[in-house]
């Protein structure tokens, strides 16, 4: 299937399989079917062990099973009993694994797409000048390829040389194609996607099987999958407790002894998993999975499970004001002509100053400029331009007559005009503040070393951005708004957001310097970027977010790869993180507060028989000693796939203060947690009770 | 009758504050008196630097086990020679060598487990130079451990030194408290004499011989260093340790008075007073609950009365008149609440129900607790909440501004473990075997609760007795000795690692989508965890035990 006609359809499948991917019910027939499998492959006790929790379940299902085995061999015993609880546990590790493998499952389905954008293509690799036809995935890291129009891209690389339109669907799902061009912040591109217009040389930056994609896939699927921190310390608090229920239920068979009794041991191993948090034992991985899935449904790539839930933690929030704060590009809205300076003028020279600047900005100076001149004036074409450059932070044209004239951002410009011999008066940096304090980006224009007047371009606040910004700050979160604005116009825009600081007239080191002062007070902070220089900030920032549009260096840099670029990412991966750790601490509390309705239902069941005045314990009214016993196991296991959902889907987030949400949590999962299971082996109980079995 | 015991509680609990902030005054380093610089400098120039300087929690840890082994040893000593040693007016014979062993891991654990009668087996010189002084430095560890922990969690990677906590706890609180005590207590009428025991001729003739000593000196450190180990066998319930009602009232208010103090003094080092005042809430609340229960609880008959025209009395069997019925509950559960172990009434005979509160209390041993120790037990209640909830708010949990991961939950549920382990790996042991079995007065469930409750006693450093146990032989004090020293040491050692682990990370700073650990919801929250895994730990054995007793009384 690499023969150039196919790829338009299978990139409509891959897309349409990962939406699918997206939009699909949780217990979707294939998913279903495959995790069920291998749910029973996982039963083999070397993975098992890994669950500290789920491993004693195990233990104990072996266990029981040897005693039924006895039991039916030697006709002792209540064999239909010991059968049915060794049933029950065996149903509860499986159900424990089915979890884990839907969540692996529905990762997969999520990555089968992305596999497909993987698939082998033939490359065109250069070598001293002459083209030769290799297989992507002998590829290897500097290697130059060329790709045409219609072309996969085989590898995931820079583009050295050209430009072109690229259709990214295959990985973003987004339709509309990008542009994507050599040096500069925009070079990057990713193997399987689609060049649709033109030719460009690319320099593949990592080796075929270790690209971005192979290890995301890698990372999904749980093939490499290590414990996160937070993980790894509940794993070992889990296993604390089921040590200490063991100790407990360990301890009542010698004390049983004591009162003349001989406690059967399946009804011990029955108290010991009702007692063992074996709900959040089952679904912990189940998780951790589901939580790199949903960054992978954000399409966010993260290198790391480990990156993903320290997202939750982040103080502060290091976001660029363009696009993220403010809608796209700023617009041209208002032309302040020096005292003595003709409007005309001024809206004249800002044009032909504008004419090398192809930012939207530039663009709208000059679009503002033909809307309010009368006569279209044509503009002059033997000049110069002098490209726009973040280092020089202005633009123009130089005529061979010699006049030039500029527009850039004031401080530079002022200066400029004071080193070409220009006096400067004091009513121009009067005008710059005040078209800045009412939060335009003011941009002087200058005729040589002559100052005209300023050019006013406007922001305009994203709708419901300060709304969104009073609720992180409720969950605790510091907004620092970053900008190339002067101090003035940031302020004023600052204000209308809503952020706690900002940082203006931004260089790159700024932005390092910003992130270590913050670090240094132990806040962590989380940032996006795109270019090369913005790769020490996102190396050094604790969550940093690369643009799928940006260059390599800054892929590698960050700790995640947003695939749609977009720069409102942040808050969503921040709040992924959080709901990941919160659905771990809801489950835990559920599982513990379960135990108390479990012995409300198994103690007297033990001990009635030789202290009948236990059965006034017995508040449920359970109907037999056995079906109590059955009853809280069966609701034990019954809990794991119903909770399934909750785990996987994360537990309702919205955000707010640490105390509110703490209360509500505890509410709906510490005292829920008490109250379901005396329901719910009440119903179970009287089900069986009706079977007549027990 | 009820207000004035209402008034023992609330007297200690007004008294604590300016009490603690004497104690956090005294313990810190450059905040003594003159008298407390001299004795300090006194100390330093015999000690020299290697006793003085600043240590971390490792080298405190070390030096405190040190001084520990160290007192061990000496009192083995002191109490292997005593029929050679001098103080012995009555000439008390040698003591067997279980016997010594458990007694001095008894006391110096602060648990002051008695397998012996004080007034038939010590010498005055083991009494005061063996016992009296372990109360003392016993105490005094605990309240240099806490000083210890405090600092670490108020993030100081330099922990003080332990001889000059030890020294200053022990001299400059302690002693002046217990030589207050002890003469209100000789105005009471508790006798302090060097002689020996006193011989009266009765009226009808027969010659009896009354043990007195030096009481009051060692009735007041029991009772204000959560020691409880007292001069006589009856311990409290002697009219030589515990004269009137007056006296009585005193002694239970002396139980709380320094517990309660050190949460004020943990808050203090810690610049932490709402935390403070949270924990010290959440500990009231509890004791509150467990002395109305008790007081309610014994104020219905004994069992074997029911039915009977004298039904409607409280019940009075194994009570000192003198004191009454309700006070005997309170003192229960003041003294099980803390790790004090005194008694003034017998345990064996409370009400089933009733016996459950003392049970309880040790099983939890976080209310007010032993000196200095009952917080750092909490601690780890605390870290185990804070874990559990903190996840619940979106965020790595943290306490006191430091991220509690693997490392420390590791340690904490180590700690945890150790409790229940020594409790009912020990009641099972004993239970199954004749080493218990055949040494209870009682069969059934009341047999089980006396077994139950010396291996909890044991372990919570209560030292209280049920009593109705031959306890005095060699498996029950090799066994309990053993569980003492374990459960003194252990859940010191680990909460200390954790507050040092805790206090090597970099603070966060708190925002509001932090956890805070000083409103009322982590009060709720602390008082969960302690009632979760109190019960979720001990409920089995309280139902074969207490419960089935009351049960089956019912049921007839």
């Amino acid at each position: 299937m690499t023969n150039r006609t196919s790829l338009p359809d299978t990139c409509e499948q891959a897309k349409s399989g990962r939406r699918k991917a997206k939009t699909s019910s949780l217990f979707e027939k294939q998913l279903v079917t495959g995790a069920l499998r291998r749910s029973a492959v996982m039963l083999d006790p070397r993975s098992m062990a890994k669950n500290p929790v789920m491993f004693v379940t195990e233990a104990g299902a072996v266990l029981t099973t040897l005693i039924a085995a006895g039991n039916a061999f030697t006709g002792k015993g209540n064999l239909t009993y010991t059968v049915a609880v060794a049933l029950i546990l065996w149903l509860t590790v499986l159900f424990s694994n089915f979890a884990e493998a839907l969540a692996e499952a529905r990762g997969k389905a999520q990555t089968d797409s992305l596999k497909r954008t993987r698939r082998n293509t033939v490359a065109r690799k250069v070598t001293n000048g002459r083209e030769e036809s290799v297989n992507s995935d002998e590829l290897q890291e500097g290697d130059r390829v060329v790709v045409l129009a219609g072309e996969i891209i085989p590898g995931d690389g820079e583009i050295v040389e050209g430009a072109a339109m690229v259709d990214e669907s295959a990985i973003t799902g987004e339709s509309a194609p990008v542009v994507r061009e050599a040096g500069g912040d925009r070079s990057g591109v990713v193997g399987g996607t689609r060049v649709i217009s033109d030719r460009i040389v690319i320099r593949i930056s990592v080796s075929a099987g270790n690209t971005f994609l192979d290890r995301m896939i890698a990372l999904v699927e749980g093939a490499v999958r290590q414990k996160t921190p937070n993980e790894l310390a509940l794993t070992v608090t889990l296993a604390g407790l089921t040590l200490a229920f063991l100790l407990v239920t360990g301890s009542l068979w010698p004390i049983g002894k004591y009162f003349g009794m001989t406690l059967p041991v399946p009804t011990l191993v029955a108290l010991l998993v009702c007692l063992i948090p074996t709900t959040i034992g089952a679904l912990l991985a189940a998780i951790g999975l589901a939580g790199m899935d949903r960054a992978l449904s954000a399409n966010v790539l993260a290198k790391s499970g480990k990156a993903v839930e320290l997202a939750g933690d982040i103080d502060t929030l290091l976001l660029d004001k363009t696009g993220t704060i403010t809608i796209g590009n700023r617009q041209a809205s208002d032309y302040f002509p020096l005292p003595g300076i003709g409007l005309d003028r001024l809206a004249r020279i800002a044009m032909e100053a504008s004419s090398g600047d192809q930012t939207p900005e530039g663009k709208s100076i000059v679009a503002l400029a033909e809307k309010m001149l009368a006569v279209k004036p044509s503009l002059e074409s033997e000049g110069k331009t002098v490209p726009f450059s973040a280092q020089s932070r202005m633009s123009g044209i130089d005529f061979p007559d010699g006049r030039s004239f500029r527009k850039g951002a004031p401080d530079t410009l002022i200066r400029y005009c004071e080193k070409q011999g220009g006096t400067v008066p004091a009513t121009l940096q009067e005008l710059v503040n005040e078209v800045a304090r009412k939060g335009m980006t003011p941009i002087v224009v200058a005729d040589g070393p002559e100052p005209l007047g300023v050019v006013a371009l406007a922001d305009i606040l994203k709708p419901g951005i300060a709304d969104r910004f009073s609720r992180l700050r409720a969950m605790g979160l510091r907004i620092v708004m970053v900008t190339g604005d002067n101090p003035l116009t940031a302020a004023a825009i600052a204000r209308d957001a809503g952020v706690d600081d900002y940082i203006a007239e931004a260089r790159p080191e700024d932005k390092l310097q910003y992130i270590r002062k913050e670090q240094e007070q132990g806040r962590l902070i989380a940032m996006m970027g795109d270019g090369t220089n913005d790769a020490p900030a996102l190396a050094q920032a604790d969550i940093g977010v690369a643009m799928n549009s940006g260059t390599q260096a800054a892929k590698e840099a960050g700790n995640m790869v947003d695939l749609d670029s977009d720069p409102t990412k942040l808050i969503e991966i921040i709040e992924i993180g959080k709901q990941l750790l919160m659905t771990r601490g809801a489950l835990t509390t559920f599982s513990i507060a379960n135990d108390i309705a479990k012995y409300f239902a198994i103690i007297p069941a033990m001990f009635v028989l030789a202290i009948p005045g236990l059965g006034v314990l017995n508040i449920m009214r359970l109907a037999s000693p056995e079906s109590a016993i059955l009853s809280s196991l069966i609701f034990n296991a019954i809990i794991i796939p119903l909770l399934i959902p909750v785990a996987i889907r994360g537990v309702r987030y919205r955000p707010m203060g640490a105390d509110t949400m703490l209360r509500k949590n505890l509410l709906i999962y510490g005292v829920g947690g008490v109250v379901a299971p005396f329901i719910g082996i009440k119903l179970i109980d009287m089900a069986l009770a009706l079977t007549g079995l027990v | 009758m009820a207000p004035l015991l209402l008034l023992t509680l609330i007297v200690p609990a007004l008294l604590s504050w300016p009490l603690g902030k004497v104690m956090a005054h005294l313990i810190e380093p450059g905040g003594t008196s003159r008298y407390g610089r001299r004795t300090s400098e006194l100390f330093c120039r015999t000690g020299g630097d290697a006793l003085t300087g600043e240590q971390d929690w490792k080298q405190y840890l070390v030096s405190m086990l040190v001084f520990n082994m160290m007192m061990f040893a000496f009192v083995t000593t002191v109490l292997a020679l005593q029929q050679s040693l001098p103080l012995n007016p009555d000439g008390k014979g040698p003591l067997e060598a279980s016997l010594i062993f458990n007694t001095a891991a008894s006391f110096v654990t602060n648990t002051n487990l008695q397998h012996y009668s004080g007034e038939a087996a010590m010498s005055y010189f083991s009494q005061l130079a063996g016992l009296m002084w372990l109360q003392f430095v016993s105490a005094a560890t605990g309240i240099a451990c806490l000083a210890a922990l405090a600092r670490a969690l108020g993030g100081r990677s330099s922990v003080g030194n332990f001889y000059i906590d030890l020294l200053r706890a022990a001299f400059f609180i302690l002693l002046p408290l217990a030589l207050l005590l002890a003469l209100i207590l000789i105005a009471g009428g508790v006798p302090m004499t060097f002689e020996g025991a006193a011989v009266a001729r009765t009226l009808e003739g027969a010659t009896q011989t009354m043990a007195r000593g030096p009481v009051a000196a060692m009735v007041a450190i029991k009772q204000l260093g959560t020691n409880g180990g007292g001069y006589f066998g009856p311990n409290s319930t002697h009219p030589f340790e515990n004269p009137s009602f007056y006296t009585n009232i005193v002694e239970c208010m002396s139980i709380v008075l320094i517990p309660m103090a050190a949460v004020w003094m943990f808050g203090r080092i810690t610049g932490r007073m709402r935390d403070a005042s949270v924990i010290f809430s959440v500990m009231m609340i509890l004791l509150l609950v467990k002395a109305a229960a008790a007081f309610w609880l014994e104020s219905a008959p004994a069992a074997a009365l029911w039915g009977l025209p004298v039904e409607a009395a409280p019940n009075l069997e194994g009570k000192e008149l003198r004191f009454g019925a309700g006070a005997g509950a309170l003192w229960a559960a003041l003294t099980t609440a803390t790790s004090n172990g005194s008694v003034n009434c017998m345990h064996d005979s409370l009400n089933p129900l009733t016996g459950l509160v003392p049970l309880a209390g040790m099983w939890i041993n976080v209310v007010f607790g032993g000196v200095g120790v009952g917080i750092i037990n909490l601690f780890i209640f605390i870290i185990i909440g804070v874990f559990i909830c903190g996840m619940m708010v979106g965020r790595t949990p943290e306490y006191f501004g430091r991220k509690v991961e693997t490392g420390e939950m590791r340690l904490a549920l180590l700690a945890l473990l150790v409790h229940p382990l020594l409790i009912l790996g020990g009641t099972a042991l004993f239970a199954a075997t004749p080493a218990g079995a055949a040494t209870v007065l009682n069969s059934g469930a009341h047999g089980f609760t006396e077994i139950l409750y010396e291996f909890t006693s044991a372990a919570a450093n209560n030292g209280s007795g049920f009593e109705g146990l031959g306890d005095n032989t060699v498996a029950w004090n090799i066994a309990t000795g053993v569980v003492m020293l374990l459960a003194r040491y252990i859940p010191i050692i680990l909460p200390l690692a954790i507050a040092g682990s805790l206090a090597s990370k970099k603070p966060v700073p708190e925002t509001s989508g932090t956890l805070r650990t000083d409103t009322p919801l982590f009060g709720l929250i602390i008082l969960g965890s302690v009632i979760f895994i109190g019960a979720l730990l001990f409920l089995p054995v309280a139902v074969l035990g207490p419960l089935a007793e009351h049960l089956s009384a019912a049921s007839h």
